[in-house]
């Protein structure tokens, strides 16, 4: 018991006195989070949109991959990703490898197939609402898309979010194609996994703490865009 | 001189659901002017029918044909559901919406869209989510959401089904003044005294057929089927 | 594809310095917290700022191998040589040790603190069947672990033969946890922090001692490797600086490292 309190003790003193290191590590992650986040959307909000109201042979097929795809394991990620990034690679001669560019390419690909799935179940509804009046007022596919997407921007919204919550706490990836290089890779999750391995809890703690204070916003931020939607406001 | 979209031609169009013929054959011509109301017992295919002409159905058999390209036809035509088919924006932007679809700048857009929000009495409602509405101001927003880029032909199913008389007088107003203005109006509806306040025309449908296809006033006053008699009568037609 | 890859590396791109290295280390040396001094002294000195990445030695290799780290600072000599010999690095240079030491419950069930070597030492282990938990993760300490096993002329892989495939701190967590025996570099013991009733049982066995040498990636494999910089990293790791604070490295009094390169090759 003594090692957790003073773990967390100190963990949250270096929340508060925004220790240095801290701050790096967390603006860093969520650099690195963000960014993953917004491309993943750009290709994964459209896609969505795009399965939910295009009829075609292997549309149940796609969809299966995708939802297999969800639970794609982040280590066999990272692997790949390294393997293609890696100087022998394919992609060597980009010098990609242990940057945040790779780390970012890696969570695209993470949570690219999760915001797809929650986009295409929100869109689907959606789309049956709205079928007969899109098909009347004779749309074209992209007026189509662009509509579904604008009103179903609140549950598109939280698709992104539970994206970036996935992203944010994953680690298995962004250590093997990051390096968890200081000042430079460093993120939460791979800070969390080092200071463990060194037995010194109490920075792991503190970044603990950032880590489940921005998995709490986001999901605060979830609940909340769930009640605007049935209050229908906004 | 726009090229006028009608006659619209009607021949020998079949819709079939699972096997199962939902409508036709008909033939069916909707002249340049009028107001045509379709009558007939539930499930005789007058929503079918409505659809079909509109374009949202797919023909087993037969084809129509407008006196333009069908792109430019679409265009050119509105519909109004018996559930309106409410976008989850305001009112305003409801409105706005098929407009810009055919490219309207939005200044104008606006402009033309708090006209309209007037004509039918929701101008105190422009802001508020349209799904919120209560059915009549849903179905006047869905009515002058199809009558606000001007179409050349309005069809509407059961408009009025579950409205008060209020907003129902409120809705005939507005179509007839739509009708006066030009615009064709074809129409569904199970109210015999909305057929006779509204009707220039009648196209009565039993089974997924047209029965009988008259001027209003010998159709109300002179029916050449049973089954039109006893509707008017007010007797169960099966 | 391209469009959406450029649109990536600019909302990324940072502006990298043309100075910096990437080495590969070990967990054990980075665990020391040596180069927490090391690393500002060579960005002062020279102006090479060293991206450390931390891996086992079998990953380090495998990272040299591929040309994704411009050097490699290792201590599995069978490995490093063999890692030369395949044409993937220049030459090595050996640069400084550190030793092995074993650690176990304080209570000491196999009596550990009273071998005469680290060959008695995993003999008393095995005979007792007591705990141990072995790194089992390829990296440079396993391989020395198994290379002293295999000299001890021991059966080990009981139930009570633990491989956990986790780096040093990890295994020394998982040890502390189960009161386990486990050999640990003596840095990675001493800086860590949970070390509940674990004590140091055993060194000194001159067989313990744990050799690191610098390998820079043969830019004739890999033209992008920054060679002059990996070499200019190696002057400063063999120079008089690098020696004085090698040296000077101590945790809770004690010499961590003794600086053994030969200057002026």
């Amino acid at each position: 018991m003594g090692d957790i309190w003073e773990g967390i003790s100190a963990g949250f003193w270096l929340v508060v006195t925004l220790d240095p290191d801290l701050v790096e590590i967390t603006l860093m992650s969520l650099r690195v989070t963000v960014t993953a986040t917004i491309v993943a959307s750009c290709l994964a909000l459209p896609f969505g949109a795009w399965l939910a109201i295009r009829r075609f042979r292997y549309r149940r097929f796609v969809i299966a991959v995708l939802n297999a795809l969800m639970g794609l394991p982040p280590v066999v990620v990272g692997l790949i990703v390294y393997l293609m990034l890696s100087r022998s690679g394919p992609f060597g001669v980009l010098g990609l490898l242990f940057t945040p560019t790779a780390m970012i390419i890696a969570q695209v690909i993470i949570v690219t197939p999760l915001i797809a799935s929650i986009a295409h179940q929100a869109i689907r509804d959606i789309w049956a609402e709205y079928h007969d009046l899109l098909i009347s007022m004779s749309t074209s596919k992209w007026q189509r898309i662009l509509t579904l997407i604008w009103d179903g921007r609140r549950a598109l919204l939280t698709a992104a979010l539970a994206g970036f919550g996935r992203a944010i706490g994953e680690v298995g990836a962004i250590m093997i194609v990051g390096g968890n290089i200081d000042h430079a890779t460093r993120v939460l999750t791979t800070a969390i996994a080092l200071e463990t391995g060194k037995g010194d809890f109490s920075l792991a703690l503190g970044l603990g703490f950032v880590l489940i204070g921005l998995a709490v916003t986001v999901n605060i931020l979830i609940h909340a865009i769930g009640r605007t939607e049935r209050d229908g406001k906004w | 001189m726009v090229t006028p979209i009608l006659p619209l031609v009607m021949s020998g169009a079949v819709v079939k659901r699972r096997s199962k013929t939902l409508l036709g054959p008909v033939d069916l011509t909707i002249s340049q002017s009028g107001f045509t109301i379709i009558m007939g017992p539930n499930g005789a295919g007058k929503t079918t029918l409505l659809r079909s002409l509109h374009g949202l159905e797919r023909f087993a058999q037969g084809q129509q044909r407008w006196q333009v390209p069908l792109q430019e036809a679409r265009r050119r035509q509105g519909f109004v559901f018996q559930s309106p088919i409410m976008l989850r924006r305001s009112v305003l932007e409801n409105l706005i919406y098929p407009l810009r679809l055919r490219g309207t700048k939005r200044g104008r857009a606006t402009a033309l869209a708090r006209d309209w929000a007037q004509r039918v009495g929701l101008d105190d409602a422009l802001d508020h989510p349209a799904p919120q509405l209560s059915g009549g101001e849903k179905q006047k927003l869905a009515l002058a959401r199809a009558l606000i880029p001007q179409p050349d032909i309005v069809f509407l199913d059961e408009p009025c089904a579950n409205l008060d008389g209020r907003a129902t007088r409120e809705i005939e107003t507005i179509l007839q003044k739509a009708n006066a203005a030009g615009t064709r109006i074809v129409m569904a509806t199970h109210n015999i005294g909305q057929a006779k306040r509204l009707a220039t025309d009648v196209v009565f449908l039993l089974n997924g057929q047209i029965a009988e296809q008259s001027p209003a006033h010998a159709f109300f006053n002179t029916p050449q089927t049973p089954q039109a008699a006893a509707l008017l009568r007010g007797d169960i037609v099966e | 594809m391209i469009r959406i890859l450029a649109c990536v590396l600019a909302l990324t791109g940072t502006t990298v310095s043309a100075q910096t290295l990437k080495v590969a280390v070990t967990t054990s040396f980075h665990n020391s917290g040596l180069s927490d001094i090391l690393l500002p002294a060579i960005a002062e000195d020279t102006g090479i700022e060293v991206q450390l990445l931390v891996v086992g030695t079998g990953q380090a290799l495998r990272l040299g191998e591929a040309g994704d780290v411009d050097a490699i600072l290792v201590h599995s000599r069978a490995s490093e040589e063999a890692f030369i010999a395949n044409g993937y690095g220049t030459h090595r240079r050996e640069i400084m040790y550190n030793d092995f030491v074993f650690v176990g419950p304080n209570a000491d069930p196999a009596a550990v603190a009273d071998a005469t070597s680290a060959a008695d030492a995993l003999t008393r282990i095995a005979q007792t069947e007591a705990i141990f938990v072995s790194r089992g993760d390829d990296s440079g300490t396993h391989k020395k672990e198994l290379s002293l096993w295999d000299a001890a002329d021991v059966a080990r892989g009981g139930d009570w033969y633990r491989p956990v495939g986790a780096g040093m701190g990890a295994a020394l967590n998982t040890a502390a946890g189960m009161d386990a025996y486990i050999i640990a570099d003596r840095a990675s013991w001493l800086n860590f922090g949970n070390k509940a009733d674990l004590d140091l049982l055993f060194a000194g066995d001159p067989v313990l001692f744990n050799q690191y040498a610098y390998i820079p990636v043969d830019p004739a494999l890999h033209p992008h490797v920054k060679n002059d910089v990996a070499l200019a990293l190696e002057d400063w790791l063999t120079g008089e600086h690098a020696a004085m604070l090698i040296n000077g490295y101590t945790i809770n009094g004690e010499t961590l490292f003794t600086f053994n390169a030969q200057t002026g090759s």
